[in-house]
């Protein structure tokens, strides 16, 4: 782990310019800076996407069979005389989350930051392959395009939910959204994980061979540490997701029966034999769960950052901090059978994955503590990055207790697939994850383009938005405990839950807030863009390598030497120091001990 | 054309929030440049952190006074049921504990620290013994509900076959639900979906050569007698469902291809549940709002909503295609002279089987 570059000699590669012109400077771009925005502006572009379908699903929701000139506009044929059809529910279902999970906040929130921050943070010139690292930014975009293409198909999108549990996925004769909608998104999320792999691999070898002089791995950032680990849950897990898509589309297409066995369908008997949809669960959860901390650990990652630098304090226990983000992505992998509790596997699985997935809260409420103890006797400089990362410990908390619950066999037999599910993770990976990336965008944007967000606007965005996100999913559980399953087209067949449809509609107004308070995110975003005040180098006045480059970007970060570094990234208010920051790049003063190593 | 006047009405809301916000942004302007929080901002954002953690308090509050009668932690109909609804309530408590305690150190926090100029923060970067602390709290905990969990989890599924109990076929398909009775010798017959016949009503399957067969029963409602434990074989002929019986705590996927199995023993009759005093008050309030929404769908010119009268369900809880959402089978428990004489009307599968 010898990782310290001769910085001289890098130095004389990029004396030299070369011309750049608008394709290779905003296209086809190998520079790391550029690349995160062009992955942040895809999330976000996928994200409005995304969220629009879930107003969507929640509108038919709370009224269901009322004609709604909104379903009949948007939805087109899926509409006829504005009520929703049962088919393309199941299809907004499906893609709102494959959308949300892989496209915003994996490519969204890790891309972003990741390619932002880890050559920034640690002290190098770009990323180890720019070449690589643009392939990983097309494949993206080629995934969210062939994704959204797949919107249009005439017999409907992909709607086996985003788990694409076979033979429903499978089987174009169970569901129309199983024909070539299936295929491109098989098609999709193969370039997608292609895209995520080189993306992965060449964060891992960044962080642990670019570091400049004095970055050793106990001096890095937590935001580095939270994308490096994430980067090896990715590269251990996704391939295991692409096995069981290329073995599904071979099903598919090929007659092979990995996941198929005895089917009877519309009136004949399929070939297949011997597989089993089991199977496919394995191969699914062994990624589908540590991608839920490939979702989260970044969001982690930018809160320890946010809330150190913005509560003029040392991150709490630092190593715990390291610690707690080593043991959660090692257990991750091996909880996935969770999901599986009444999938028809031995009850004897299912009691060591109870063990194993109850363990992962050790780790979980060690990192909250942590967070909280940061805030304790602050100088809180309640900026809106800080507010989102506030928000985030909150949800965090709120959304990872009901875990408990259900990573219980005993008690998941109830509300397995129940609203209660759809609150607990919506809660725990989906709004915090997203209050990350808030929190990242707010914190990061002087950084990526030069300009200050409105702060007054990021106030409303995240008032707004945590009142409603608590308005959505606090009422959600109640109504999943009352054994309210989801996926549900309506629920008036079953008038044992018209007590609950109050709740829906409630939930359902909540929704449609949080969705309109987003606009004033995205006017703050583009119109700051080109209009927002000018940034100073260090705005936060923040510790880390990234507000010593200068604001007017320029390939290779910085001019002349990079910055040595001498501390860890933490010492806020650090006794002995006049200013309440120490930057790591300040050498050690005479006698001063650097705590931590 | 409603589509198109649709569209241009949400972009005409999209523009005229963008305008205010832009309106509230240049008044804002000339204020105070700068867009990173100053002591008014910190101020005033700590004591709305406060308030958020009252709203946190009062969003509980309201939840559990006007939904807290939803959640399926009491009047269990089967013999595991309390088990489940104690180590729920358990978890419940330690939850709400956990959560109250927590948020309050948040978000208290997060105000009393708000940001002032001049003052400085507490360089605190480690001690190992609250960390300590904090991590074997948990520990503890944990290690008190994964025991109690996986106790009972492992009463629930180890199915004693020494009580004999009475084995029902649940067979799913797109999108409804069988059920296959033993008959006399308590014994499935042999099925496969390979040996589906539909010209001679052969629906699920069974081999008709196999002698345990013969005496099979189908039914598409699901009568089970009272305190006699029963032991479901799960069955489906084409994607993935889940037989999920909330008022039993019970739910099982179905898979082709694998026969999956799941026991309870049912402790009330139908009857009993009815009679109820909460489940009797749930189907008031119930039939309360839908004769609100009758009145509403009269006023149309539409049909009224049936009455609703409280009955076990099996649900379908595994997305399965179009019609996933009204896959439903009606459950009877009642006594086993009802049951017998129930099961004694239907048809044996021999007897069942067309004549070409």
């Amino acid at each position: 782990m010898s990782a310290h570059v001769d910085t001289h000699t890098h130095d004389d590669d990029h004396g030299h310019h070369h011309k750049e012109t608008f394709v290779t400077k905003y296209i086809f771009s190998q520079d790391h800076k550029m690349i995160a925005k062009q992955y942040l502006i895809t999330g976000l572009i996928m994200g409005i996407i995304g969220i629009l379908m879930s107003l969507l699903m929640r509108m038919q929701i709370a009224w269901p069979e009322k004609p709604n000139v909104i379903f009949e506009a948007l939805l087109g044929k899926w509409a006829p005389g504005g009520v929703m059809d049962a088919d393309i529910y199941l299809a907004l279902v499906t893609i709102h989350g494959t959308i949300m999970v892989f496209f915003v906040l994996t490519a969204g929130l890790s891309g972003t930051f990741s390619n932002l921050l880890i050559p920034l943070q640690i002290g190098a010139r770009d990323m180890a392959s720019g070449f690589l690292n643009m392939i990983s930014y097309w494949l993206f975009f080629l995934s969210s395009v062939i994704m959204v293409i797949s919107l249009f198909v005439e017999a409907g999108p992909a709607a086996a939910g985003w788990t694409i549990y076979p033979p429903l996925s499978a089987l174009p004769l169970a569901q129309g959204g199983s024909g070539a909608g299936m295929t491109l998104w098989l098609v999709s999320m193969a370039i997608f994980i292609a895209s995520s792999l080189l993306g992965s691999l060449n964060y891992i070898v960044t962080v642990l061979n670019l570091r400049t002089k004095g970055m050793s791995m106990t001096r890095l950032p937590l935001t580095i540490w939270a994308f490096f680990i994430t980067a090896v849950i990715g590269v251990v897990s996704f391939p295991v997701l692409l096995s069981a898509a290329l073995l599904l589309i071979m099903d598919r297409s090929f007659g092979t029966s990995f996941f198929l066995s005895d089917i009877f369908i519309q009136g004949e008997v399929l070939h297949y034999q011997g597989g089993s949809p089991v199977l496919f669960e394995h191969l699914f959860w062994f990624l589908g769960h540590p991608e839920v901390y490939i979702v989260l650990l970044p969001a982690l990652g930018i809160t320890s950052e946010v809330i150190a630098t913005n509560a003029r304090k040392p991150i709490f226990g630092y190593r715990a901090m390291v610690a707690s983000i080593i043991a959660i992505a090692f257990l991750s992998t091996i909880v996935w059978g969770h999901h599986m509790f009444i999938s028809g596997m031995n009850p004897f699985l299912g009691s060591v994955f109870t063990f194993t997935t109850l363990l992962i809260a050790i780790p979980s409420a060690v990192k909250a503590f942590n967070y909280i103890t940061t805030l304790w006797k602050g100088n809180l400089q309640l900026n809106p990055a800080m507010l989102f990362s506030i928000g985030l410990v909150s949800t965090f908390i709120t959304g990872g207790l009901t875990g408990i619950i259900l990573g219980d066999s005993a008690l998941d037999i109830n509300v397995h697939d129940t609203y209660f599910v759809v609150a607990h993770f919506h809660l725990v990976m989906g709004i915090s994850a997203l209050y990350g990336l808030f929190a990242g965008v707010y914190h990061w944007f002087p950084k990526m383009f030069g300009r200050m967000l409105n702060k007054n606007l990021g106030y409303i965005h995240f008032w707004v938005t945590a009142v409603c996100a608590y308005g959505v999913f606090f009422p959600m559980h109640f109504i999943g405990m009352a054994g309210l399953p989801r996926r549900y087209y309506t629920n008036s067949n079953f008038p044992l839950f018209d007590d609950t449809q109050n709740v829906q509609v409630l939930i359902t107004i909540f929704a449609l807030v949080a969705g309109l308070v987003q606009l004033v995110f995205l006017y703050n975003f583009v119109h700051s863009m080109f209009y927002g005040k000018k940034t100073e180098q260090n705005p936060w006045r923040s510790n880390t390598l990234e507000w010593t480059a200068p604001v007017e970007h320029m390939h290779g970060n910085w001019p002349g030497e990079i910055p040595h570094v001498h501390r860890w990234a933490y010492d806020y208010s650090k006794p002995g120091h006049d200013e309440d920051f120490v930057p790591q790049h300040i050498p050690l003063k005479d006698r001063e001990e650097e705590l931590q190593h | 054309m409603t589509g198109l006047l649709t569209i241009l009405i949400l972009l005409g809301i999209t523009i005229a929030i963008w305008q205010m916000v832009k309106i509230f942004d240049l008044a804002q302007a000339n204020k105070d440049n700068s867009q990173i929080a100053n002591d008014k901002d910190n101020s005033v954002n700590g004591y709305l952190m406060l308030a958020f953690l009252g709203f946190i308090y009062l969003i509980t509050i309201i939840s559990f006074a006007l939904w807290g009668d939803l959640p399926l932690v009491s009047n269990s109909a089967s013999e595991h049921g309390p088990e489940i609804d104690r180590l729920m309530i358990i978890s419940m408590v330690v939850i709400f504990i956990v959560q109250t305690i927590t948020q309050f150190l948040l978000h208290y926090f997060a105000f009393k620290y708000k940001g002032e100029k001049g003052r400085k923060a507490l360089f605190y970067a480690d001690n190992d013994k609250l960390e300590f602390i904090w991590t074997i709290i948990p520990v503890i905990t944990l290690a008190g509900l994964i025991m109690y969990g996986l106790f009972t989890w492992n009463d629930i599924m180890n199915i004693d076959e020494e009580e004999d109990p009475i084995v029902v076929e649940l067979y799913a398909q797109q999108f409804n639900w069988k059920a296959r009775y033993a008959g006399e010798d308590n014994v499935l017959g042999k099925a496969n979906v390979r040996l589906i016949n539909l010209d001679n009503a052969n629906i699920l399957g069974l081999d008709e050569s196999d002698p345990n067969a013969q005496d099979d029963i189908i039914t598409t409602e699901l009568h089970l007698p009272v305190g006699k434990p029963i032991l479901f074989k799960m069955r489906s002929q084409d994607v993935l469902h889940s037989a999920y019986m909330p008022h039993f705590r019970a739910q099982m996927n179905c898979v082709p291809g694998m026969i999956t199995q799941f026991a309870f023993t049912p402790t009330f009759t139908t009857e009993e549940m009815r009679l109820n005093p909460e489940i009797y008050e749930k189907v008031r309030n119930i039939n309360k709002i839908r004769n609100e929404n009758s009145k509403k769908l009269q006023a149309k010119g539409e049909e009224p909503l049936d009455r609703y009268e409280f009955d076990y369900l099996l649900l379908c809880n595994k997305i399965c295609g179009k019609s996933h959402y009204n896959m439903q089978m009606k459950i009877i428990v009642e006594t086993e002279e009802e049951y017998n004489a129930w099961l004694q009307e239907q048809k044996i599968f021999k007897n069942s089987l067309v004549q070409n």
